[in-house]
């Protein structure tokens, strides 16, 4: 193992498909194309959401189980779970958050995921996923270059480092 | 703080080669640092480091590919082409300005 060998391919597996479950994902792909490293982002179970044609802008945070959270703000009082459950909840934690990224220039869902193929990253669907969620390519996002099989994405990831978040 | 001498004339650099004075920067010391990077400059990327320029001139930091896409007008397709394996990295190096320093 050399330490200072640098990093030059990444496949990251994406398997949550809440707002804080998808976009380090995403930014660690675009944050590596940037930096010349080739990427892959191979999306699985819920994080399958992430790529969905009409669910992809519709990704939310998850305000139940999440003892980290707290209100209004980051450094403001922890949210009890039964607060979290109660209907809007999520949606305003949502919108919050987007409001925050969008001040930094994280771009939503949809637009980031074109901005990383455009970067020419590889975007991959699990096809265990596909077949038990009974969906088709045409449920997918154009971006969305192929529906994989786990031994397949092995195949893709050779000679890169695997990222599973 | 090291020093770099392009055509004669002597520039600021940090340790990966950014300058870090800007008003030593000019157009043959921004074709120079291009060439080390393996790039011909050309209007398309004229377009991109003049960008880089007028931002960095009005809010003081090296703009990120959204800001190129959305407010420069450049799509990411270009910046990868124009400049690869790193396009803003690279396009901040030979426009005279810091390594960027954000996530996206």
């Amino acid at each position: 193992m050399t330490g200072s060998q640098p990093i030059s391919k990444v496949s990251i597996v994406v398997s949550r498909g809440s707002l804080e479950g998808i976009y380090p994902g995403l930014i660690m792909a675009n944050g590596a194309r940037m930096e010349g490293i080739e990427a892959n982002l191979f999306f699985t179970f819920f994080g399958l959401y992430g790529v969905l044609k009409n669910y992809n802008d519709k990704i939310r945070v998850a305000t139940v189980g999440n003892p980290a959270m707290r209100v209004p703000s980051a450094k403001g009082l922890p949210m009890p779970t039964l607060l979290g459950a109660i209907p809007g909840m999520s949606a305003i934690a949502t919108w919050m958050m987007n409001k925050e990224m969008e001040k930094i220039d994280i771009p939503p869902i949809p637009e980031f995921l074109e901005m990383i193929h455009d970067a020419g990253a590889g975007i991959y669907a699990c096809k265990a996923t596909v077949d038990m969620f009974h969906l088709t390519k045409d449920d997918f996002i154009p971006q969305m270059d192929k529906v994989l099989t786990v031994g397949e994405f092995y195949e893709q990831s050779a000679g890169g480092q695997i990222i599973f978040t | 703080m090291a020093q770099k001498q392009i055509n004669g004339t002597t520039i600021d650099v940090n340790d990966e080669g950014y300058m870090t004075n800007h008003s030593q920067w000019n157009k043959v010391i921004a074709a120079t640092i291009a060439e080390e990077e393996g790039i011909t400059l050309t209007p398309a990327h004229w377009r991109v480091l003049d960008f880089i320029d007028h931002d960095f001139q009005e809010k003081g930091v090296v703009p990120g590919m959204r800001r190129m896409n959305k407010v420069g007008g450049i799509p990411t397709k270009d910046l990868y082409e124009l400049f690869p394996n790193g396009p803003i990295k690279k396009a901040a190096k030979i426009s005279g300005y810091p390594k960027p320093a954000s996530c996206v």
